[in-house]
């Protein structure tokens, strides 16, 4: 478990896009999703939580020490990340993929330890992709991957996930059974969660809290029915929809109306 | 990563398969010599040991001071250039980057031609000619270049590395090539360059050997270091850094090595290709990606390649002696279309 503070955070890329005064607070154990049209700071937002961008004003903390103070390798120990997507250009298999997960806790010289190989083993269990341990990790389908990604960082063993859009190109299934998996290690492991979802009816059924992003800045934030109204998604987005509720959850369901009912 | 044992029995295998090539390197020539002398011969220069001659004088004088002067020089090139293929491959992300992809070759052809044109080739350092060193400079020269005009933002993309690398790369040989057109010299010096730039292996004495052992060596253990970080930088450079890795500083430490390797190559044997190419990609055909195994493996595996490349080099047309560049990459290119061929679905591109 771990805390997150980005304290009055903003960052700009070189091509003009900035993100603006960012405040937030991710408390431990918390399941937290971050929604908002693309180009309004989610990936960005990661990025910065996850220390591989530095914040041009502010500054993040994690459990109370800032992000900048502490080595690249300590960070690594704490915090995992999900990218969207990552190309691997070598025919490493899933065991060896997800042995990476093990590298922040690795000498260079002396190799995996016994308890590397345990914890790598769990990681494979949990997520259900020991039966193809074996194979190369490039002919797996693309839900197969980011499974093998996520038990990758589940052997990172970390107190904070992030979480890149874990299930964009995803089909419904594999959709499922990622944040399914999420959810059980922020129950049962405690492990905080940060995850930039793009989807707004799995944000509301997985996540705690949502915080909506719009060009660079904070829109809202709160339950998923307090920020999923049809006026701020309208706001927001620009899409008409109707919110209703989740039959069997008590959270908003969005039903998208195409342009012509609009009117 | 594959079973412990049958690692260190593939390793183990490479080694024999390295030594026996020596053998067979130092047998043939314009003169053989037995095996067995041969190795009487190197066991008697060890201490304590004082076999009788069953050889002739001249032999021993054949064996040290020119076949084994040019087999060791052949293996240390061969474990260099294989080394700094397995870095910039795996740095760069990249199967089919080899060592000149990022304007080091270039480098060392402008400056050894700026020698060859300018300075008499008679004047020496440890050994080495002046045209060593400035090759040795040239090639460190572009790649620091390189990696600066690669520099974004503190950080240094793999794509605009590769794309700095082509475009120094074809500058420096542009301006190599004017400077050989104008200097007035040109069918003059033309063969010496022409020898450089095909590649054969130049060593004439141990103490040359000896610098560049000491250096290539020291070079391999350091890069064995890095190894393990290079499994990381496959998910790229955010991936690696997200695996706790100080991508900057290991960027450009990879960068320095591995240039450092090919320098001290392109020094002993002017531009040797395809070594650096093939070997790294047939090892991880048989031990798969793993750095720390590959390391090791793919320069045990160059420096085999490359002893026997020179020795069919001597033997082929003898007495006409082909140049070594051109026997690599008679053999590295359709191999390497082979690989490309047969593996195309494992490196998808």
């Amino acid at each position: 478990m771990s805390e997150l503070v980005i304290k009055d955070v903003s960052f700009s890329y070189l091509n003009g896009f900035s993100l603006r005064q960012i405040d937030l607070k991710i408390k431990a154990g918390e399941m937290v999703a971050l929604i908002g049209p693309n180009g309004s700071g989610k990936t960005t937002l990661i990025k910065l939580a996850a220390g591989v961008l530095a914040p041009g004003h502010g500054e993040i903390l994690l459990d109370g020490a800032s992000l900048k103070s502490l080595p690249r390798r300590e960070i690594a120990r704490r915090i995992a990340v999900v990218p969207q997507y990552f190309y691997m250009p070598f025919a490493f298999t899933v065991a060896e993929v997800v042995m990476l997960g093990r590298t922040p806790f690795i000498r260079a010289l002396s190799g995996e330890t016994e308890r590397d190989h345990t914890v790598a083993g769990r990681a494979m269990e949990l997520t259900g992709i020991k039966r193809f341990s074996s194979h190369a990790f490039n002919e797996l389908s693309g839900g197969e991957r980011q499974k093998v990604v996520l038990a990758m960082a589940v052997a990172q063993e970390p107190k904070l996930l992030l979480l890149d859009e874990p299930t964009a190109h995803l089909d419904i299934n594999h959709q499922v059974a990622i944040l399914e998996l999420v959810k059980g290690l922020n129950r049962e492991q405690g492990v905080t969660v940060v995850g930039a979802m793009h989807d707004l009816n799995l944000a509301a059924l997985y996540f705690d809290r949502l915080i909506l992003l719009k060009e660079g800045a904070i829109f809202t934030e709160g339950s998923p029915s307090a920020v999923l109204t049809e006026r701020t998604i309208h706001d927001v987005f620009g899409a008409s929809v109707r919110i209703t509720q989740h039959p069997s959850n008590k959270v908003p369901h969005i039903i998208i109306l195409p342009n012509e009912s609009d009117r | 990563m594959k079973p412990k044992k049958q690692v260190f029995l593939i390793l183990t295998i490479l080694a024999v398969l390295l030594v026996g090539s020596m053998f067979l390197a130092s047998a043939f020539g314009a003169v053989f010599i037995l095996p067995l002398d041969i190795a009487k011969m190197s066991l008697n220069k060890l201490p304590f040991v004082n076999l009788e001659p069953t050889w002739q004088p001249t032999h021993e004088i054949i064996f040290f001071q020119i076949r084994l002067l040019r087999v060791v020089g052949g293996a240390l090139i061969g474990a260099a250039l294989a080394t700094a293929g397995v870095l910039f491959q795996g740095l760069l992300r990249n199967p089919l980057a080899d060592p000149y992809i990022i304007g080091t070759s270039s480098g060392a052809l402008f400056g050894a031609t700026l020698v060859i044109i300018f300075i008499p080739a008679t004047l020496s350092l440890w050994g080495f000619g002046l045209i060593s060193i400035a090759a040795f400079l040239g090639a460190l020269g572009a790649v620091f270049l390189v990696y600066n005009l690669a520099l974004v933002a503190g950080k240094t993309p793999i794509v605009s590395l590769v794309l700095a690398g082509f475009a120094v790369g074809a500058f420096f040989t542009a301006v190599t090539w004017f400077m050989l057109s104008v200097s007035g010299e040109f069918q003059h010096k033309l063969g010496v360059v022409f020898d450089f730039l095909i590649g054969a292996i130049r060593v004439n004495n141990w103490l040359q050997i000896a610098v560049a052992a000491c250096l290539i060596l020291s070079g391999i253990v350091l890069a064995r270091f890095f190894a393990f970080h290079l499994n990381a930088f496959s998910l790229g450079e955010e991936g690696a850094a997200y695996l706790g890795i100080n991508v900057e500083r290991d960027k450009l430490m990879v960068l320095g090595l591995g240039s450092f390797l090919t320098a001290w190559a392109v020094s002993l044997g002017g531009l040797i290709g395809f070594v650096g190419l093939v070997t790294p990609h047939a090892m991880r055909l048989i031990l798969g990606p793993d750095h720390r195994v590959l390391l090791p493996a793919a320069a045990l595996a160059g420096a085999s390649f490359l002893v026997l490349a020179d020795l069919g080099a001597r033997i082929i047309f003898a007495p006409t002696e082909l140049r070594l560049g051109i026997l690599t990459a008679l053999i590295g290119a359709p191999f390497f279309i082979y690989l490309l061929r047969r593996y195309r679905k494992e490196y998808a591109f």
